[in-house]
């Protein structure tokens, strides 16, 4: 049986990936479980980064990423959509975001996870500071992220 | 009144997270309430200047068009970097 359900967290601790997987890879009639998972890296254009510091706007943030999980729902057949963003500070290596996509057919679950998180970096208010050997800064945007959720928009 | 918030760079620049704003007979667009805040001194026309930052109106990124009256949400940030 197919359960259509669209899970949105925004939240300071951190996730249990097994957990989030056994929540959405429940129904036998899903062939294909993707999951995505962004953690605290040691580097950022060539400077040492030991911790990052996630801000958002609460109230437009989960809006956004309910309106995230709804349009890749209409672009592909998908049962479980799952999107984790955490906020406040971790430490490196930590996790930071998670998204879990489950789908008949495993071609729509792996498109659907990039389209999250392609549209998540582009469109959803959380900003990123990093902390590091040269002081704290705020990251910037990048192009190739606006190019990577442009390349969803559909003609 | 129109309440007003900075994020990230911007709020940390500023010096505050929010701010309620009379609303006048000129503050009829967002830009106009960008303009209206970056004229109170150097600093704020120089931080709500920047010419990547975006604004979001009742929650919901816009464009600089949208019309802005009393009892609603506008909000003046850098573009995103989260994920």
């Amino acid at each position: 049986m197919a359960t259509e359900l669209n899970a949105v967290r925004v939240q300071t601790e951190d996730f249990s990936v097994p957990s989030e997987y056994a929540l959405i890879a429940g129904d036998n009639s899903d062939g294909a479980v993707v999951t995505f998972v962004g953690k605290v890296r040691d580097f950022n254009d060539g400077s040492v980064v030991t911790d990052l510091t996630l801000e958002h706007y609460p109230g437009m943030t989960e809006a956004v990423l309910n309106q995230i999980a709804v349009e890749a729902r209409e672009r592909w057949p998908l049962n479980n959509v799952t999107i984790i963003h955490r906020v406040g500070t971790m430490a490196l290596g930590e996790q930071i975001v998670f998204i879990g996509v489950t789908s008949a057919h495993r071609k729509a679950a792996f498109a659907a996870c990039e389209f999250l998180i392609d549209f998540l970096k582009t469109k959803a208010p959380f900003w990123k500071l990093e902390a590091g050997d040269k002081g704290a800064n705020w990251v910037e945007a990048k192009d190739a992220d606006e190019q990577a959720a442009k390349m969803w928009v559909k003609e | 009144m129109i309440n007003v918030l900075f994020f990230a760079q911007v709020r940390e620049l500023l010096g505050q997270s929010a701010l309620a704003v009379e609303a006048s007979e000129s503050t009829v667009t967002a830009e106009d309430l960008r303009a209206q805040l970056a004229a109170k001194d150097d600093k704020w026309g120089k931080v709500l200047a920047a010419d990547k930052l975006l604004v979001a109106v009742n929650q919901t990124i816009s464009s600089w068009d949208t019309p802005v009256e009393d009892g609603d949400e506008v909000a003046f940030f850098p573009p995103v970097t989260g994920g």
